[in-house]
């Protein structure tokens, strides 16, 4: 494997003002013709170039799935972990080291059933992640099984007779968790989503940005719904913006509206600041917070007197 | 290098195997835990939450322990040392992440305090019942490190050990304690932190330039490096190659998973430690470890007194299996004599590398207390007969 080559030596083709955040030497991607998840990572560079983010202090945390590829792709720390633990994953990270910016980048099905669990108690706790879901409301990578967020009636490979099992309204479930962020975009407002990951990345706790994304290959053909473009125009034509909408009022139906917009903006403490405060309360000057020189342990920039540390 | 004293409770303490082992992982350097809680474990990452925040660091309980054997991996490739601490059916569910960390090669610690099973099964006691799933219990074809502490003193000492061979050979280490030793209190020593050796993350000195996340070089243990330092490296649970992207391709899985394995089993006789007594004419060896070294030794000493020639082998490392010594005794006694807290785990890997030379003896226990030693020296005799 002499022959390859270290991804930084790639230099970025000019032009297109994203690629300096992808992995151009991964290209071409995996997902499908009329897949939204490109357009999200399209939005999501977006963001980064917006909010002037240190790329060096951002890492990016995916589970497993179609949308779970994208830690693959871009050009950041990026973590590909198993299914459903992305969550747990970036809070070790994030407690690690308390200055990198992380970013959850999963699927629906990775975050919400086989990660439910971790996506409630990461709101509740308020760890500071920007947790960006695609939804394409059904298991894509596996062959189109259902989700719990698949619509009541779809037809999917496990659901042959259509779904009957109520689905979760994700935003709904992780504002009642305890979110300081929640807002949803589909995957035509590539503008709007934009914007709110930007503003999440100004919000200090657990933030949770919902993207309704087309499967073409597995939901929209089985439930006759057409193409990635059929998908785009029913986007354009259903939804409906309702900033600051009780998300109580935002579940999903399989060709009704879609209530986009960004529907919980508040503060409370993330959890690293109330882990200070209870320890210094506690413990006064016996605390001995993150050291910004050691970190914890022994990382690279510190903590080990050894030369083979460094 | 030297431990950090900050970490270094150094006395001479009472205190028991628990306890012992979170301060043994706090001289280790390890700063970062993920818990959930189960008996007989549970005491380890209490008093890591009392401890480490007096020494910078910190403690999370996840909401199960899916969470917690992954989260502290999350925490080692922040920059942190890390382990998680669990009991049988918490280690069950922790096995996908032993793979985990196998395959993305992160230098962690599992503790199992070792009850008895299977399912629910014997909560507050013994058991040696976990040490086939230690070596076996994640999906496909690796190697790990395993150690067996027979006493709070080796739960300090070993924990350390555990800790210089995860970051020495970028692995998980299992630290395969027993309620017994767990909750058996006795006098623990714990030196100066300039007496104890312990290994600092293998971190790379290459530019960022230069820099291949899953290169290795003679010793087939790639560099780390931890996310925010500019790197900008994938890593990923999939077949990879040496950039860490995903190659899932016959000839790669085959180079990774290969590699994966050599560079434990090249090390063998380094890594597996045990505790050798009076072999060399002995007639019979008792093979031991754990909990159970202990009530083999008071047999032995039993067998002894009748004038029986009975020799000692305790395995302190379990995992890679010392086939080497095995054999080598195997050409010079009739029997082994394997009592331990299972119906028959190592006993197979004792008959197994002794190749028929010599005859292999189990004596069984189901779990829930410690053998009888007078049934260890029946066996000691039927084996001399």
């Amino acid at each position: 494997m002499s022959t390859l080559v270290n991804p930084s030596r790639i230099d970025a083709t000019p032009g297109n003002p994203v690629e300096p955040f992808l992995r151009s030497d991964r290209m071409p991607h995996i997902w499908c013709p009329g897949c939204g998840i490109g357009t999200t990572v399209n939005c999501f560079a977006e963001a980064l170039i917006e909010s002037k983010i240190d790329l060096k202090s951002l890492a990016l945390v995916s589970g497993i799935g179609c949308t779970g590829r994208v830690a693959g792709y871009v050009k950041l720390d990026s973590f590909h972990t198993t299914h459903g633990r992305a969550i747990p994953f970036a809070t070790g990270l994030k407690l690690a080291n308390p200055h990198l910016n992380v970013v959850v980048y999963s699927g629906d099905g990775d975050l919400s059933a086989i990660g439910g669990n971790h996506l409630i108690h990461a709101a509740r706790r308020n760890i500071d992640l920007k947790v960006i879901c695609v939804n394409n409301l059904i298991y894509a990578m596996t062959g189109g099984q259902t989700a719990p967020t698949t619509p009541g009636h779809a037809t999917t490979s496990t659901s042959p007779y259509g779904t009957f099992e109520p689905a979760f309204n994700l935003p709904h479930l992780v504002e009642a968790s305890g979110a300081v962020y929640v807002a949803r975009w589909t995957t035509f407002h590539v503008k709007q989503l934009a914007r709110s990951i930007t503003e999440a990345f100004k919000k200090k706790g657990f933030s949770f940005i919902e993207v309704i994304s087309p499967c073409p290959t597995l939901y929209q053909r089985r439930n006759k719904l057409g193409d990635g473009l059929d998908a785009m125009k029913y986007y354009k034509e259903k939804s409906k913006t309702k900033h600051g909408c009780p998300t109580s009022e935002v579940g999903l139906t399989l060709t009704g509206e879609i209530i986009v917009g960004k529907f919980v903006d508040r503060d409370r403490p993330d959890y690293a600041s109330l882990l200070k405060a209870q320890m210094h309360e506690a413990l006064g000057n016996k605390y001995v917070d993150y050291d910004e020189e050691q970190g914890y342990g022994c990382s690279a920039d510190g903590g080990c007197e050894e030369e083979s540390c460094h | 290098m030297k431990a950090d004293p900050r970490g270094v409770l150094t006395g001479t303490h009472f205190m028991d195997g628990d306890h012992a082992c979170c301060e043994g992982a706090l001289a280790a350097g390890a700063r970062f835990a993920s818990g959930y809680p189960i008996t007989p474990s549970t005491e380890v990452v209490e008093r890591f939450a009392q401890r480490v925040p007096t020494v910078g660091g910190c403690f999370i309980q996840m909401e199960d322990e899916l969470a917690a054997s992954i989260t502290l991996q999350g925490g080692v490739w922040g920059g942190a040392k890390a382990f998680t601490v669990t009991s049988g059916p918490g280690f069950s569910l922790m096995m996908e992440h032993i793979g985990y960390a196998v395959m993305t090669e992160t230098p962690c610690v599992f503790v199992d305090v070792q009850r008895g099973g299977p399912s629910t099964g014997l909560p507050t006691l013994p058991s040696q019942g976990d040490m086939m799933q230690a070596r076996w219990g994640s999906h496909g074809d690796y190697e790990i490190i395993a150690l067996c502490p027979n006493s709070p003193q080796e739960c300090f000492d070993l924990t350390i050990k555990a800790f210089n061979f995860a970051e020495e050979f970028r692995i998980p280490v299992m630290f395969m304690m027993d309620e017994c030793v767990g909750h058996m209190t006795e006098k623990v020593v714990i030196p100066p932190a300039d007496e104890i050796e312990v290994v600092p993350r293998k971190h790379t000195h290459k530019s960022i330039e230069d820099y291949l996340p899953y290169g290795t070089n003679g010793d087939m243990v790639p560099e780390m490096a931890h996310a925010g330092e500019g790197y900008k490296f994938h890593m990923t649970g999939l077949t990879h190659d040496e950039r860490g992207y995903p190659n899932m391709t016959p000839p790669m899985q085959k180079k990774l998973v290969t590699r994966l394995q050599k560079k434990i089993l090249s090390n063998v006789e380094r890594i597996t430690m045990f505790e050798e007594d009076s072999t060399e004419n002995a007639d019979v060896i008792v093979v031991s470890y754990g909990i159970t070294s202990r009530v083999a030794q008071r047999a032995i000493d039993m067998a002894r007194a009748k004038g029986l020639k009975v020799g000692k082998l305790r395995l302190i490392t379990a995992w890679p299996f010392p086939d080497f010594k095995i054999r080598e005794l195997a050409a010079r006694t009739k029997a082994f004599v394997v009592p331990e807290l299972n119906l028959g785990q190592m006993a197979r890997e004792v008959q197994r590398a002794a190749e028929g030379k010599a005859k292999t003896i189990l004596v069984p226990h189901a779990g829930g207390s410690v053998h009888n030693p007078e049934d260890i020296l029946a066996a000691i005799q039927e084996a001399v007969r």
